[in-house]
């Protein structure tokens, strides 16, 4: 268990630092600190003292070093349009993203499992049929387009849902404001959910199908066939766990995906959360704020797949996590 | 009344654009505690018959005709939860590759003990002692431990002994075991076909041995089926067969074996091979490869009938006789 | 005649193999195949035939004028007869701009892949052929680089070069921009292809017999392992163009991609979502079901391939 998750945290460590590598890269060379400090106006000679007191003269080493030192003290510098600190920005906008990523994987994971193993339980039903050619379609909208759509049909049209933004919502503590807390906020964030979810699920609906059809084809199967236990054991202890392996691990290669989707569905519901403010502060070049944003997420996605990684080792025996030293 | 008593069985295969005939009329029985070989080349419907008397067959194969009566009741005509009340309970099977036999994210102890559930009023626990004292039988040491490992942990050896206490565990009548040994090391094949034939003979259970090894037949059982192409063209007592084989294949299967070869010589194989279920010949399927084969044997499909002291599918097997009865008068 | 004898293959590859027995019949058979292929070649053709096709040049300004714009389409009450599909939110023909959108969208798609599968496919030989430390070290690779989603990867790149270049610059070599960064973060999906092809053809005796032959590694990789590694490719090649072009379209739908003044499928929906408050769905909605239509006859296609060719495809 202990060199498990030693040998995670020390991947995690060396992802974290080439992304903050990445990102400091970012910030040398994106933008001028000194205009918008001083703005143009200043003549060249106190230019040159201000850069010296920014250190900006500095060997990259110890400007990188400074930056780093910074970033572990929670200091990812100052957004030039907020005038705040670029990490509170962020963690302010946080669980808005989050809520949404939340509403997604509940949609992605209540409907890819039994829509996944039923297909492929009885591939020749019509139901499996329409369920199959369903999910063609759906990988072939992009998350953009299904969002539009959704406004379209139930908000321009219809008017059933509201089409921007996140509504009412309660404060739970920090900066943490919930939309599940009301009914205006449940309303609000239906659409982006599914929008959201709408090209990952049928991306997993068709590999739960597949990856279950395979291990329903194993010997282990027949052989749990030929003991006698009953098909619903069969296919949902046997080979359901099998199935779930390989699905748990490109769940965790689709975390950064869902991610960049999260930016897309953001922009068309103006859902105000980080991907929604990341692609402002493109527009803007507060560049302090897209350095902020691109640790924060590096820091989100890296602890995700160590997690993720971390049930894949507790449902793969082979994989030795909770037998200490056997 | 017999045990087992199979009856014209036919398995065909719908493949995507024609069907294949796997096994075609095959008829056999099986008395209480008897032990039965199967032999022959890979392909020629040893593992399909041993499948079929399960009703274990999957898509694309399935049984056309025929009947599977087990203990007076016919296999091919149960309903699901009869068939799920068969096997495991009455009929257990033993699979060729221990390693791939067992699932790998189940403990041994959850794979027992669900085998014991699903056919036994049980409590957990009992069914773990159950399981434990099976284990013993198949000479698992510290068994509790066992239990709780997965199979990775253990050597296909090791995982064979488990199958075969599994198969054990409900006291069927008959077991099925399809090639146990094949995938093993040759140091431990020996092992555990001993291990199997003392359970069989100590608790009277019957014995269906599938293989392609005569050697292993002559060991293990009583009666002995030669099957080639889906048809079984010779049966009998082991030893007759072995001793005194009828069909052309079977002398050739025996004289192919290296104890009946002087050391330096090549192997006597069997020229030729066996056709693929899609293109047997017309008459008898072994007619191509068969060095007495005649017109009639290249028209017409062998009777299988009793000759000497087996049933025999040959047209010449009478001149094959009289031909050997001349050679060893010459000799 | 067998294509077998006209070239002495030491063993005939999968693939012709599979062309001659199951490809041409499967296709006839499957209605869905053939559908989705004449679909997809009637927009491929239409779209690169779109300077001869399309009545207006999207990208001459003197030929828009912005009175024009948001004509709807012609069987809608209010359009304008000579603009088919209507009009975009600047006044350019719609049904000229979507021909000249799709070009650039297929063509960035396709332009993106055949990088891919270049870089993929050298890797992927290199590392199952040589083995060792470098195949260990280029998998990993794969797997870091696999692991960073391509979309997440390109919105920061092209997000980063926007802001430091400016629009104007960012613009001009937009293309080149996109195919360079979808093209580049996506190699590792033909890497581990055909690294499991190469480690498992190089068992076998043709290629120790090439060997023998005095075959060198070049020539051994590309005229023996490589055929074999087709059927994945062509699978892979498939899905990953249907997904290049939904990358392309979402990253110009974010304004990082394709600019309005030359859009894209993507720009172009992304114009027309502006205005679909009020009541000019069209601008969107066309664009948005060639997209979709696009995107979703390749992958019946792909689909389709992998059920015929059936290969060994790398499980990540």
């Amino acid at each position: 268990m202990f060199a498990y998750l030693a040998k995670r945290v020390i991947q995690a460590i060396a992802v974290m630092f080439v992304i903050s590598l990445i990102a400091f890269a970012i910030q040398g060379n994106l933008g001028d600190p000194l205009r918008e400090l001083v703005g143009q106006s200043v003549s060249e000679e106190v230019r040159q003292q201000l850069r010296d007191e920014l250190g900006l003269n500095d060997s990259f080493v110890t400007q990188y070093l400074r930056f780093a030192g910074n970033a572990l003290q929670g200091d990812l510098g100052t957004s030039y349009f907020f005038k705040e600190p670029a990490l509170d920005v962020i963690l302010k906008k946080l669980p808005a993203t989050l809520e949404l990523v939340f509403g997604a994987t509940l949609i992605i994971i209540g409907f890819s499992v039994p829509l996944g193993v039923y297909t492929a339980i009885k591939p020749d039903s019509i139901l499996s049929r329409i369920i199959m050619g369903l999910s063609i379609v759906g990988i072939s909208i992009p998350v953009f387009l299904t969002a539009i759509l959704m406004i379209f049909v139930f908000s321009v049209e219809y008017g059933w849902f509201p089409s921007y933004g996140r509504g009412d919502t309660v404060h739970v503590w920090g900066y943490w404001q919930t939309n599940f807390a009301t009914a205006d906020g449940w309303m609000h964030i239906i659409l982006p959910s599914i929008a959201l979810a709408s090209i990952m699920l049928p991306l997993f609906v068709r590999l739960i199908r597949a990856e279950m059809m395979e291990v329903l084809q194993s010997e282990y199967v027949k052989y749990a066939k030929a003991k006698g236990i009953n098909p619903w054991r069969i296919y949902f202890v046997h080979a359901l766990k099998n199935t779930l392996l390989p699905v748990i691990t490109v769940g965790g290669v689709q975390i950064g995906t869902m991610v960049a989707y999260t930016i897309l569905t953001e922009t068309v519901f103006q859902w105000p959360g980080m991907g929604f403010m990341f692609l402002e502060a493109v527009n803007r070049v507060d560049t302090p704020l897209i350095v902020a944003y691109l640790i924060v997420v590096g820091f989100i996605f890296v602890v995700t797949n160590t997690i993720v990684d971390l049930i894949y080792g507790l449902v793969n025996p082979t994989v030795n996590i909770a037998r200490m030293g056997a | 009344m017999s045990l087992l008593s199979v009856r014209d069985l036919t398995v065909k295969f719908a493949m995507r654009d024609q069907t294949v005939t796997a096994l075609n009329g095959i008829s056999f029985d099986l008395a209480k505690g008897e032990r039965l070989g199967i032999v022959g080349e890979s392909g020629a419907g040893k593992s399909i018959t041993g499948f079929s008397l399960m009703n274990l067959l999957s898509r694309p194969g399935y049984i056309d005709s025929g009947q599977i009566l087990f203990e007076g009741e016919d296999v091919v005509q149960m309903n699901d939860k009869r068939l799920r009340n068969l096997r495991g309970n009455r009929m257990a099977m033993i699979f060729q590759d221990p390693m791939v036999t067992l699932n790998p994210v189940l403990t041994i102890g959850q794979q027992m003990i669900e085998t014991l559930m699903a056919h036994r009023k049980l409590s957990r626990e009992e069914a773990r002692q159950i399981a434990i004292v099976k284990l013993r039988e198949v000479y698992i040491p510290s068994p509790e431990e066992r239990l709780e490992q997965y199979p990775h942990e253990l050597s296909g050896g090791m995982r064979q002994r488990i199958i075969i206490a599994i198969a054990l565990l409900l006291d069927p009548q008959l077991i099925i075991a399809d090639e146990p040994t094949t995938a093993l090391d040759v140091t431990i094949q020996a092992d555990i076909m001993e291990l199997m034939l003392e359970l069989c003979q100590s608790n009277q259970v019957g014995l269906i041995l599938i293989t392609h090894d005569l050697g292993v037949v002559s060991q293990m059982t009583e009666r002995t089926l030669v099957m080639y192409a889906g048809r079984i063209i010779e049966a009998g007592r082991t030893r007759e067969i072995i001793n005194d084989p009828q069909h052309p294949y079977t002398q050739g299967l025996i004289n192919a074996l290296p104890q009946q070869t002087v050391p330096g010589q090549r192997l006597k194989q069997i020229p030729g091979n066996m056709p693929g279920l899609a293109s047997i010949p017309p008459g008898c399927a072994f007619n191509p490869r068969c060095k007495y084969a005649t017109d009639l044997c290249r028209a017409r499909v062998p009777e299988i009938v009793q000759y000497s002291e087996v049933a025999v599918a040959c047209h010449e097997v009478q001149r094959l006789h009289s031909d050997e009865d001349r050679q060893e008068a010459r000799a | 005649m067998s294509i077998e004898t006209l070239s002495p293959k030491p063993e005939p590859s999968r693939w012709s193999k599979a062309w001659n027995s199951n490809m041409g019949y499967s296709f006839r058979r499957n209605p869905v195949a053939v559908v989705s292929m004449i679909v997809f070649l009637l927009i491929a053709a239409a779209s690169f035939l779109a300077p001869v096709i399309a009545p207006y040049d999207p990208y001459d300004p003197g030929s828009i004028d912005i009175m024009n714009s948001e004509y709807p389409p012609v069987w809608i009450d209010g359009a304008l007869p000579e603009f088919m599909l209507g009009t975009d939110d600047q006044g350019r023909d719609l049904w000229s701009t979507i021909l000249y959108g799709t070009r650039l969208s297929l063509l960035i798609g396709i332009c993106a892949v055949a990088l891919q599968a270049f870089l993929g496919i050298s890797i992927g030989l290199l590392a199952g052929y040589v083995g060792g430390r470098l195949d260990s070290l280029l998998m990993r690779l794969a797997d870091i680089q696999l692991s960073f989603s391509t979309l997440m990867v390109a919105i920061i790149f092209l997000a980063v070069t926007q802001a430091m270049f400016g629009s104007d610059t960012f613009n001009q070599y937009a293309v080149i921009f996109l195919i360079a960064v979808i093209g580049v973060a996506e190699w590792p999906q033909y890497a581990r292809t055909v690294r499991a092809t190469v480690l498992a053809e190089k068992k076998k005796e043709y290629v120790d017999s090439a060997r023998v032959l005095g075959f060198g590694p070049m020539r051994i990789m590309v005229r023996h392992i490589l055929p074999n590694s087709l059927s994945p490719i062509f699978v892979i090649s498939t899905v990953q163009v249907a997904n290049a072009i939904i990358s392309e379209a979402s990253l110009s739908f974010l304004g990082l991609g394709m600019p309005p003044s030359q859009p894209s499928l993507g720009s172009l929906i992304s114009s027309g979502f502006d205005y679909i408050f009020s009541g000019s769905w069209w601008i969107t909605a066309i664009p948005g079901v060639v997209l979709v239509v696009l995107v979703l006859v390749i992958n019946l296609l792909g689909d389709w391939m992998r059920d015929v060719l059936n290969p060994k495809l790398y499980k990540g």
